[in-house]
C-alpha cells in the first residue's frame, strides 16, 4: 500500500467515533496488516469505512457478518 | 511563503453535535459557513453517547424545567451558573422538539410521544423521587442525533471540511477573534480561514489521563488554541470519572454490570465496598465507589504486578445471565483485557469520562474574558459550545444527559449570538500581519528538531502523570508534586520531534500537535486541581474531608469561584464569582449535596 493510502487508513483508523475501534483497529494495523494480501487490506479498508456502531457488532460478535467477502477479516478482527 | 486565504462569514471548528448544531443556525440565515474536522461529521464522538437527552416533556409523568434547573444546580455542587442552567433547562423542550423536526428517530411511547427513562440525578420536585426526562434513540441516541443533524446542514448549503485540523486562533491588535488557521491533512497544507465569526465546538481532551473513555480524537485542540491565543481556561480541576473502565483501555464497562451483581475486589479478594458503604456496596454512586476504588489502590490493596486496579467479579454469574443482559461484556473483557468474564475477574479502574470545565463563555455561548474590572468581558467574534465551552451548567459536576442537552442548547445559542453580531456588525475585520506565522513557526519546529522528545512517550509520560497525581481522589502532597511534574513533561511537549517529515497524511505530525494541545489543559489540570483547597463535586481532596464545618469538604466561604487559568501569563488564576442570579426564579440557595 502507498505511503499515502496507509496514512489515510491509519487516521482513519485512530480517530474513530468508539474508543473500543480505535484500540481494536490500531492493533490490528499494528499487528497483522502487514501479514494481510494486497486483496485482504483492501476489504479491511472497507471495513474500516463502515460506521462505528455497525463495525463494533461485528467485531464484539453482537451482529453476525452476513458478507463473505468480508467475513474473514471480521474473524480477524475478532481474534487480534 | 504566500498562504492561501478562505474568506467565510462564520468558521465552525468541529463536527460533533454542537458544531453541528450551531452551523444550523448560521447557514440557515443565509450566511457563508465553514465547518472544519479532524474526520467525517458522524465519526465525532458525539455519536459514542447512548444514556440520552434529557427535557422535561413530561410525557411520561409530570416534569417541570425547574425541578430539572433544580437537580442540574445540586448536580453541580452549586459551582454551576444559575442563569445559564435555567437558560439550559427551559430550552430544553424546544431544542428536543426541534430534533424530532429534522428527523431524530427518538424512542415513543404507545400514543406516539418521545418515550422518556429515568437517569441518576433526575428528581422530580426539587430532589424529591427520579423522573423519566431522558429521550433515547435506542442505544444510538448521539449516532441518531448527528446524523440528523449533518442532513439539515446538507440541505442549508453548509460547506464541510472534512479532515482538516484547525491549528491556531487568529486574533488581531483589539483582541478580537478573526479566524483560525487550519491543515488540510489530504495535502499537509495550512490555509487561513478568515471569518466574521468563529464557532470553537472540538470536544473534550479526556485523552490527558491514562485511563480514559474518551476516543483517541479527544485532544482538546479547541482548549490548547483558545489557551495559546491568551484566552484563560474555566474550572479544568473538575473531571468527571466513571468507575469502571478496562484497566489500561478505558472503554467503559457499564454501571449495569454491578446491577446485575458483579462484586469489585481488591488484591485478597475482598469485597471492600461492604467497609465503605455497607448498605449500597457494590451499587453506591459513581463518586463513592470511584473513591473507595482510589482508596485501595492508593493503600497498597491494587491488583496486578504494579497493583493497580481492582478486580470486578461476575464469575459468579450465570453465564446464560451474562451473555443475555450485559451484551457485549465479554468481547470487552477478550478484546482490551484479555480476560474472559465468565471465567475470570475483569481489570478495572476509575477512568476519566467527561471535562466539566473549558472555554469561558456565557449563557448566549458568546466567549468571555477578564478584562479591567470586568470579569465576563465579550471576546468579539468569538464563540464556544459543548465539551470544549464552559457556560458554565455542569459546574463541579455533570449529570448524566445533561452534555447532549448542552451542545444542542448553547450549540444553538452560539449560532444565534453569531447571526445577530454579524447581522449588527460589518465586514471582516482586517487579518494581522502573519497571521499564519505561529502555526507555521510550530509545524517547522516540529520538522527540523533534532534531538527533541519524541512524542509517543512524552504523551505517555503526561497521561500517567495526570492519572497517578490529578485522578480521581485527590492528595496534597501528590497534587504538588504532579504540578512540578506537569511543568517538567510541559518543556518536552514544546521540544518534539518528529522522523516523518512527509507533507500527505503524516499521522506523526497530527499527533505531535495534538499533544501540544493536551499539554494545555493537562497543566490547567493540575495547577488549578492544586490551588483548590476544598473538595467540591468531582474535585475530592483527602486534605479536605467531611467536617461538620465543610460538609463534604466543600468550603462555600473560601471557595464558591470558578477558577480561570491563564497559561500564558505565568499560569496565572483569576477566580470569578459564580452566578447565583438565575434568569426569572429565586436563587436555588446553597444545600449540602447528597443524595
Ligand atoms: C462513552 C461516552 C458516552 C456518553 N454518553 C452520554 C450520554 O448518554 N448523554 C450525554 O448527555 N452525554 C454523554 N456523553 C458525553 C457527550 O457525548 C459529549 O460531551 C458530547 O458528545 C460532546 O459533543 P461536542 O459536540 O462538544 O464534541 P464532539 O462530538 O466530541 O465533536 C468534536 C468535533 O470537533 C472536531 N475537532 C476537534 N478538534 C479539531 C481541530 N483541531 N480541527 C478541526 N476539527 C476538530 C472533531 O473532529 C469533532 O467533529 C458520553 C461520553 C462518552 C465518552
Amino acid at each position: 500500500m502507498k505511503r499515502e493510502d496507509y496514512g489515510r487508513l491509519r487516521w482513519r483508523c485512530s480517530r474513530r467515533a468508539l474508543l473500543e475501534l480505535d484500540i481494536a483497529l490500531t492493533r490490528f494495523l499494528d499487528e497483522r496488516f502487514d501479514q494481510l494480501s494486497e486483496e485482504q487490506q483492501q476489504v479491511f479498508v472497507e471495513l474500516a469505512d463502515m460506521e462505528d456502531h455497525d463495525l463494533w457488532y461485528l467485531i464484539s460478535g453482537q451482529a453476525e457478518c452476513e458478507d463473505p467477502r468480508l467475513a474473514p477479516i471480521v474473524a480477524l478482527l475478532r481474534k487480534s | 511563503m504566500s498562504i492561501p486565504v478562505l474568506k467565510f462569514d462564520a468558521v465552525i471548528v468541529g463536527a460533533g453535535g454542537a458544531g453541528l448544531r450551531s452551523a444550523i443556525q448560521l447557514s440557515e440565515a443565509g450566511l457563508k459557513t465553514a465547518v472544519l474536522s479532524k474526520v467525517f461529521p458522524t465519526r465525532s464522538h458525539t455519536v459514542a453517547a447512548q444514556g440520552g437527552v434529557a427535557a422535561s416533556l413530561g410525557n411520561s409523568e409530570e416534569d417541570h424545567w425547574h425541578w430539572h434547573m433544580y437537580d442540574t444546580i445540586k448536580g453541580s455542587d452549586w459551582l454551576g451558573d444559575q442563569d445559564s442552567i435555567e437558560y439550559m433547562c427551559k430550552a430544553a423542550n424546544e431544542v428536543v422538539v426541534e430534533l424530532e423536526h429534522y428527523g431524530m428517530p427518538f424512542d415513543r411511547t404507545d400514543n406516539g410521544k418521545i418515550y422518556q427513562r429515568p437517569f441518576g440525578g433526575h428528581m422530580s420536585n426539587f430532589g424529591e423521587k427520579p423522573v423519566r426526562r431522558s429521550c433515547a434513540a435506542a442505544d444510538r441516541t448521539g449516532h441518531a442525533m448527528l446524523h440528523a443533524l449533518y442532513q439539515r446542514n446538507v440541505k442549508a448549503n453548509t460547506q464541510f471540511f472534512v479532515e482538516w485540523m484547525a491549528l491556531d486562533l487568529i486574533r488581531d491588535a483589539e483582541g478580537a477573534v478573526v479566524g483560525v488557521t487550519a491543515m488540510e491533512m489530504e495535502t499537509g497544507q495550512v490555509v487561513i480561514f478568515h471569518s466574521r465569526a468563529t464557532i470553537f465546538a472540538t470536544g473534550g481532551a479526556g485523552r490527558i489521563f491514562n485511563s480514559s473513555t474518551n476516543a483517541f480524537i479527544n485532544t482538546g485542540d479547541g482548549l490548547g488554541m483558545a489557551a495559546r491565543a491568551g484566552i484563560p481556561l474555566e474550572d479544568l480541576e473538575f473531571w468527571q470519572f466513571h468507575p469502571t473502565g478496562v484497566a489500561g483501555a478505558g472503554v467503559l464497562i457499564t454501571e449495569g454490570v454491578r446491577g446485575e451483581g458483579g462484586i469489585l475486589r481488591n488484591s485478597s479478594k475482598e469485597r471492600f465496598m461492604e467497609r465503605y458503604a455497607p448498605n449500597a456496596k457494590d451499587l453506591a454512586s459513581r463518586d463513592v465507589v470511584s473513591r473507595a476504588m482510589a482508596t485501595e489502590i492508593k493503600e497498597g490493596r491494587g491488583c496486578g504486578v504494579n497493583k493497580d486496579y481492582i478486580l470486578l467479579d461476575i464469575t459468579h454469574l450465570d453465564p446464560a445471565t451474562i451473555m443475555k443482559r450485559l451484551p457485549g461484556i465479554r468481547e470487552i473483557g477478550i478484546q482490551f483485557a484479555g480476560v474472559d468474564c465468565i471465567k475470570e475477574p475483569l481489570p478495572v479502574v476509575p477512568t476519566a469520562h467527561y471535562q466539566m470545565g473549558g472555554i469561558p463563555t456565557n449563557y448566549t455561548g458568546r466567549v468571555v474574558v477578564p478584562k479591567g474590572d470586568d470579569l465576563a468581558s465579550v471576546v468579539p467574534g468569538f464563540y464556544a459550545a459543548g465539551e470544549c465551552g464552559c457556560a458554565s451548567v455542569h459546574g463541579a459536576n455533570r449529570l448524566g444527559t445533561n452534555s447532549l442537552l448542552d451542545l444542542l442548547v448553547f450549540g444553538k445559542s452560539a449560532g444565534d449570538s453569531a447571526v445577530e453580531d454579524l447581522k449588527a456588525g460589518k465586514a471582516h475585520r482586517e487579518l494581522p500581519q502573519g497571521a499564519a506565522e505561529q502555526s507555521l513557526a510550530r509545524i517547522s519546529a516540529l520538522d527540523n528538531r533534532k534531538g527533541g522528545a519524541n512524542v509517543y512517550e512524552t504523551g505517555l509520560a503526561m497521561r500517567r502523570c495526570m492519572q497517578d497525581h490529578a485522578g480521581v481522589f485527590r492528595f496534597g502532597d501528590m497534587l504538588k508534586k504532579g504540578v512540578d511534574k506537569i511543568l517538567e513533561i510541559e518543556k518536552a511537549a514544546h521540544e518534539l520531534e518528529i522522523k516523518d517529515k512527509s507533507m500527505a497524511w503524516n499521522t506523526a505530525r497530527t499527533e505531535a500537535l495534538e499533544l501540544e494541545n493536551l499539554i494545555e489543559v493537562a497543566k490547567a489540570t493540575m495547577i488549578s486541581a492544586e490551588a483548590r483547597k476544598e473538595s467540591r463535586g468531582a474535585h475530592v481532596r483527602d486534605d479536605a474531608p467531611d467536617t461538620p464545618e465543610f460538609p463534604n469538604g466543600r468550603n462555600d466561604k473560601e471557595w464558591l469561584k470558578h477558577t480561570l487559568f491563564f497559561p500564558q501569563e505565568g499560569n496565572k488564576i483569576v477566580y470569578k464569582p459564580v452566578n447565583m442570579k438565575p434568569l426569572s426564579v429565586e436563587t436555588i440557595e446553597l444545600k449540602t449535596r447528597s443524595y
